[in-house]
């Protein structure tokens, strides 16, 4: 035991403060045991079919299309901070830079994970790269969500290399010297592609002719649903980002990043929430005055069905858009931590509410004249699954803050900020 | 060849026996319902729907609505959406096509089909000892994950096409090519045939002042047609911003 100990002290960052071995253990023990049930619940779906679940045909997306869009929302911030580090050359937030990196990487590899086995045939996955429908918004989406986790991982190959074991191999130390100087060009495919992604997660919707709720026109090929999730997307990304590092403050009694530092995510994803909750109301009014008219629907098909009434977009719109942003911008309410986290807090349920109401709503509404307003509850393999991204999630972060340099002090500022 | 078939139900004539769907399925290799089934989960390419005026007592009336995949057109909401290409629409025939072999299980086609005429196959498919006797050999069955609809008997038209070319011919007889649901309706409630050929009965029918589509604002062109002298029914067609019905299935 003894010499288990030793060699877990080994492999932690020299100087850096971190909780015991046994703590550790126990910290991780609970989300190792949501990890294997989700395993077991996900294996149970790959061996005798998706009937495991309580999807049908009708409600033919649920649960874990829902938790996709989710953390691929969620991880934007990977992408976004890499672009406004590196591109926008906003160096200040480069000690955040690497723990977006990891939130990144663990969301879109546990959305990768999940759809494999949301999918009937996770081992024909390889036909849309063989036989791609360019019509197709999910032809684009897995396209730019594969290409983009392969960044992520190469952008997480010098983060794992800087381990203090690690850069005693010499190979692995001048690689990592040289792999570092791709890293800005790594930053701006990635920002590239997951432009792309994140709209076409929207775009998968808003190009449903059949389901007036989704369809909205938009600019070419792309419905205003695509950059709306965009923005969305870049929106929440910091907010998270910041919850995030929140957490892990105040989970290892450390400071781990600038107070400034938080103020500028904070600022960033309120403007950027300002500028999507405008764009969300003015494409709400074209939708509802030009769009479903057309095709013979008005508000009434959408929004007199309980529980998903006019009250979700309400919510959308005021607590979970306006008043973030403003609590985001406005500097009194940005200086003080509480307010700045709960803002950052409503953001994140606003982008969730969003994708709920896209992926679930739009499946329970009727489109036939005679049709039936839809119920659906999940399994318990489909929360299992999703329990199971969300603690492989912390048990990848919680691993990397321990072992990797995660927060790193850019040259010359608070020498007392924690190594990571 | 170069047709549009499709087809003309007059629900003035359904009386919702079912028989369209059992036809269906023994046609298609469709494999009895798992024991845990729902209609929801089901795989029914050829469904009977029923549909009301909304109205109790006296003044209630009730229509058997069959639904089937409505061969859209234009901008055919499945065929776009689907990945891998898994989903076509036969220029010579119109017919929207499945190719379950390539299709990867995503479910997105069902997601983007108005009429829910899409299917998930939830469950191996199983027969009863000594049913599988009774299979179709001209259809593949389909494995399980995989999403399937009605192909207008596909099956049909192969071997009608086969016969013609036994007989040099280049057309087909439209005799030899008569989906089974059609074939099975007692009432003769499902009229069938080339809607591109004006000389068939299917197009006077489709063109009738009492025809219409279901959903048609959409602009997806179905070429699934419903007729029925009753006003109620036809204002089904579309959905209006009042509730004018309940739903059930058949």
């Amino acid at each position: 035991m003894a010499e288990t100990l030793l060699l877990d002290r080994r492999w932690i960052t020299r100087g850096a403060e971190r909780a015991s071995t046994a703590r550790f253990l126990l910290w991780l023990a609970p989300w190792v045991f949501l990890l294997l049930l989700g395993i077991y619940a996900a294996g149970l779906c790959l061996y005798y079919g998706l009937n495991q679940t309580n999807m049908d045909n009708r409600f033919a997306f649920g649960l874990w299309i829902f938790a996709d869009l989710s953390v691929i929302a969620l991880g934007a911030g990977a992408f976004f901070t890499g672009f406004l580090v590196y591109i926008l050359k906003q160096e200040d937030l480069k000690p955040v830079l690497n723990s977006a990196v990891v939130i990144g990487l663990t969301c879109y590899s546990g959305a990768v994970a999940v759809l494999m086995v949301d999918v009937g045939q996770p081992l024909r996955a390889w036909f849309t790269f063989w036989y791609p429908n360019t019509h197709s918004m999910l032809t684009e989406v897995t396209f730019c969500i594969s290409c983009y986790l392969l960044v992520l991982i190469l952008e997480y190959v010098p983060i794992l290399l800087r381990n203090r074991q690690l850069r005693k191999v010499p190979s692995f130390l001048v690689f990592e010297h040289q792999f570092h100087k791709l890293v800005p060009v790594l930053a701006g495919v990635g920002a590239f592609l997951s432009f792309f992604h994140q709209g076409s997660l929207g775009g998968l919707y808003g190009v449903l002719r059949g389901r007036p709720f989704a369809f909205r026109q938009g600019f070419l090929i792309w419905p205003s649903t695509f950059f709306l999730f965009v923005l969305s997307a870049i929106a929440v990304g910091p907010s998270f980002l910041m919850l995030v590092t929140a957490t892990a403050e105040r989970l290892t009694g450390r400071q781990l990043v600038q107070p400034s530092v938080f103020r500028k995510l904070g600022f960033i994803s309120g403007v950027l929430l300002a500028v999507y909750v405008a764009a969300k109301a003015i494409d709400t009014y074209i939708w509802l005055n030009f769009t479903t008219p057309r095709v013979g629907f008005g508000p009434s098909d959408f929004y007199s069905y309980q529980p998903l009434s006019s009250t979700f977009l309400f919510l959308a719109m005021v607590p979970f858009g306006l008043i973030p942003a403003v609590l985001l911008i406005v500097p009194f309410t940005a200086r003080r931590r509480g307010l700045l986290l709960l803002a950052a807090v409503l953001t994140c349920c606003g982008v969730l509410l969003n994708r709920f109401v896209l992926t679930v709503q739009t499946l329970a509404l009727p489109t036939l004249s005679f049709d039936e307003f839809l119920k659906y509850t999940p399994s318990w393999q489909e929360v299992a699954t999703f329990g199971a991204v969300i603690a492989y999630g912390v048990i990848v972060y919680s691993l990397s803050y321990r072992y990797l340099p995660l927060f790193e002090a850019p040259k010359g500022e608070n020498k007392h900020v924690s190594l990571g | 060849m170069n047709a549009r078939y499709g087809m003309v139900i007059d629900l003035d004539r359904c009386t919702g026996c079912g028989a369209c769907m059992i036809a269906c399925a023994a046609e298609n290799n469709v494999p009895p319902a798992q024991p845990r089934a729902t209609y929801r989960t089901g795989v029914t390419p050829m469904l009977v729907r029923k549909a009301t005026n909304g109205q109790e007592g006296a003044l209630r009336r009730e229509v058997f609505v069959p639904i089937t995949c409505m061969q859209c057109e234009e901008e055919t909401p499945c065929v776009s959406v689907c990945p891998q290409q898994a989903v076509e629409v036969d220029k010579a025939t119109g017919i929207v096509m499945q190719i379950p072999q390539r299709c990867l299980g995503c479910r997105y086609c069902m997601t983007a089909c108005p009429y829910h005429a899409r299917y998930f196959n939830w469950w191996d498919p199983q027969w009863p000892a000594g049913m599988e006797n009774s299979l179709n050999p001209g259809v593949a069955v389909r494995m399980r994950g995989v999403v399937e609809k009605c192909n207008l008997c596909h099956a049909r038209l192969h071997s009608a096409m086969a016969k013609a070319a036994a007989e040099g011919k280049r057309e087909i007889d439209p005799a030899d090519y008569v989906p089974a649901c059609v074939e099975a309706c007692p009432t003769g409630a499902i009229l069938f045939g080339n809607l591109a050929d004006e000389k068939d009965p299917v197009y006077a029918a489709a063109h009738s002042a009492d025809s219409f589509r279901l959903l048609a604002r959409i602009g997806t062109e179905p070429k699934i047609h419903y007729k029925s002298t009753q006003a109620w029914i036809r204002a089904l067609a579309e959905r209006s911003t009042e509730h004018s019905g309940e739903a059930q299935h058949g």
